[in-house]
């Protein structure tokens, strides 16, 4: 949004160097009355990683299966590789690699059998695929369970399944979505790693995620959505210093929640440029820790954090603390 | 929470697929066919048993126990004469058109909708270049297919039985095809409105079973009342039984034309609303 426009002024229509590899402008959709996607646009360009974050219900799948031509918007226009979606969708998929949010893997397939399956429905013949397809399992570290049934397999070899089937066709852009909820920090980190290998390959993602830690990990570029709308657009580390304080200080424990009531009287508040309550931790966001920690220090001892903002502050600076209902 | 009142000027609306536009058929389809045929390989024999079972004890314990205390049975030729039949051979005419209906039924209820809505095997092709019309005809032809399969089992073991030798069977074998295909069209109808299998079992007892007993296939219609007849000859079963029955006894149907285009139509016309219901369903 403003950062990419204040560094590239004379773009500000077109904020990404090279044209766009897929565009979407002005999605929108209904469900009956309820308006899941309003307005919404953006680009992704060759070799970036995007990142859709946003709350559970934000918006996030609607925007996905828009994409895919799954289902069509009420508005807007969704262009990729200059083709038109939904009305070269097949085209368009093509070209596509996708790793769903659920596995839709084959039960009755071994791995093998499961990338030989799904390449005929690219095109690719079964010897083609079959040329292909140690290299693809060596990719999501699957080479032991060649014939191996999905229902053998744990949820990271799954999800890697998924994410090797996807790329049978040799696809330009990645679609993932929530490519690791559910997974052990093992798995999850392998399949970081490995779409980091994909991106080094000149391969494009697009990502939705509610995980901060793999949005800024491997995202160029991060999408916030709530309520089917864009709040806020940009590289991670422009959004953090655009919204909020570089630090943070977190207390936990007894006293704390005394300490933020309290705080204009202890001096704690103009200390703090923002001071935050989520349960029993008080989060003071600051430019200035050390002046802080200190005044904490003089008013008792507290369990205390010093940290610097992340995106989950800015994720829950944006989209609010509170657990939604239809969540 | 802003709700949704205001339209924009600017916006471009876009004209929503039309889900009840012709069928758009690729090439695609034989992959998905295929997938299903590789599944089933794995399991042939063992479901090669359950299919062809069931209709056999039907027809041994009905044709031979009934049978006894039936003898004959007078059918209509089609040049007008009376002909008596074996029950037996009566029976088994028209039960090997009710296994190509359970067949086909059972293949596009249950196991298409054990793809389409809990293994989502369907969602993962759709990620693919493959579109959902695509898919949709394969899960056709393919319990189509399953039919043609229990149907030329159950017609093997009817030669060893000695039942019928009507060279015409293989015609029959064509029909039946035909049959399976249009079944499985009816049944992917209920397959794109079931939000569990639960409401499989009400096509099988209410819409299923009354067209076995009113189809001809266990007693001539003439039995029934003619108010019950008139309807009856417009089921679709009765259209299969009236083709099938007569080249089991080496006779050519009388009206082949009309029962044939009436499969075929029922075919047609429940294939393209069944495309049409599952197109709904996936663009939600």
């Amino acid at each position: 949004m403003s950062n990419t426009a204040a560094q590239a002024p004379l773009a500000a229509s077109t904020p990404l160097s090279q044209a766009p590899l897929f565009e979407a402008s002005l999605l929108n959709k209904h469900f009956g009355t309820h308006h899941a996607v309003k307005d919404l646009s953006f680009q992704i360009a060759p070799g970036e990683c995007l990142g859709v974050i946003g709350p559970n219900g934000a918006g996030k799948t609607t925007t996905l299966r828009m994409c895919l031509g799954l289902t069509t918007p009420d508005s807007g226009r969704i262009t990729a590789f200059g083709l038109e979606m939904p009305e070269q969708a097949l085209a368009i998929k093509s070209q596509l690699g996708v790793v769903s949010q659920f596995d839709t893997l084959d039960p009755d397939f071994s791995c093998v059998e499961n990338l030989v399956v799904y390449g005929r429905y690219f095109g690719l013949s079964r010897r083609a695929m079959l040329a292909r397809a140690d290299e693809l399992l060596e990719f999501a570290a699957l080479t032991a369970k060649a014939n191996a049934k999905p229902g053998e397999l744990s949820g990271g070899m799954k999800r890697r399944l998924s994410l090797a089937r996807a790329l049978v066709n040799q696809p330009r852009l990645l679609m993932l979505d929530e490519p690791t909820t559910g997974l052990d920090p093992q798995a999850r980190h392998l399949m970081w790693e490995r779409l980091q290998r994909l991106l080094q390959k000149g391969k494009s993602i697009l990502l939705t995620t509610h995980f901060m830690d793999e949005a800024e990990r491997l995202c160029n570029r991060l999408l916030v959505i709530d309520q089917g709308q864009k709040i806020a657009e940009g590289t991670p580390r422009d959004l953090i210093a655009e919204h909020l304080e570089p630090e943070v200080i977190e207390v936990y424990g007894q006293g704390a929640l005394a300490l933020a009531e309290n705080a204009a009287p202890s001096g704690l508040a103009a200390l703090a440029k923002r001071i935050e309550v989520s349960g029993e931790t008080v989060f003071f966001y600051t430019r200035a820790a050390q002046p802080l920690l200190a005044a904490l220090a003089n008013l008792g001892s507290f369990r205390t954090l010093h940290r610097p903002a992340n995106l989950e502050d800015l994720f829950l600076k944006l989209t609010g603390r509170q657990i939604r209902e239809d969540a | 929470m802003s709700t949704t009142t205001a339209t924009p000027l600017h916006r471009t609306a876009h004209s929503p697929l039309n889900p009840w536009r012709p069928p758009e058929i690729t090439a695609r389809w034989w992959p998905v066919f295929l997938r299903n045929f590789l599944v089933w390989r794995k399991l042939a024999i063992p479901s090669l048993i359950g299919n062809i079972a069931e209709p056999l004890m039907w027809l041994v314990a009905f044709g031979y126990g009934m049978g006894a205390l039936i003898g004959h049975i007078n059918v209509l030729s089609p040049s007008g004469e009376t002909l008596q039949v074996p029950y037996i051979l009566f029976l088994a005419s028209g039960s090997i058109c009710m296994s190509a209906m359970n067949a086909a039924s059972f293949e596009a209820l249950y196991s298409a909708f054990s793809r389409m809505h809990v293994q989502r095997t369907w969602d993962g092709i759709l990620n693919a270049p493959v579109s959902l019309d695509d898919i949709v005809l394969a899960e056709m032809l393919w319990a189509a297919f399953k039919a043609v399969f229990t149907v030329s089992a159950i017609l093997c073991v009817m030669l060893a039985l000695g039942i019928s030798h009507s060279p015409k069977l293989i015609v029959a074998w064509f029909v039946l095809l035909g049959v399976g295909a249009m079944f499985a069209s009816l049944a992917l109808i209920f397959n794109a409105l079931a939000q569990g299998y639960d409401f499989f079992t009400y096509y099988f007892t209410l819409v299923l079973t009354p067209m076995m007993f009113l189809s001809g296939v266990f007693f001539p219609l003439q039995q029934l009342p003619s108010v019950v007849q008139k309807i009856a000859t417009c089921l679709p079963l009765a259209h299969a039984v009236a083709l099938v029955r007569p080249l089991f006894m080496d006779q050519w149907p009388s009206d082949p034309w009309g029962h044939g285009l009436s499969l075929l139509g029922y075919t047609v016309v429940a294939f393209w609303l069944a495309l049409g219901l599952t197109r709904k369903r996936f663009s939600k």
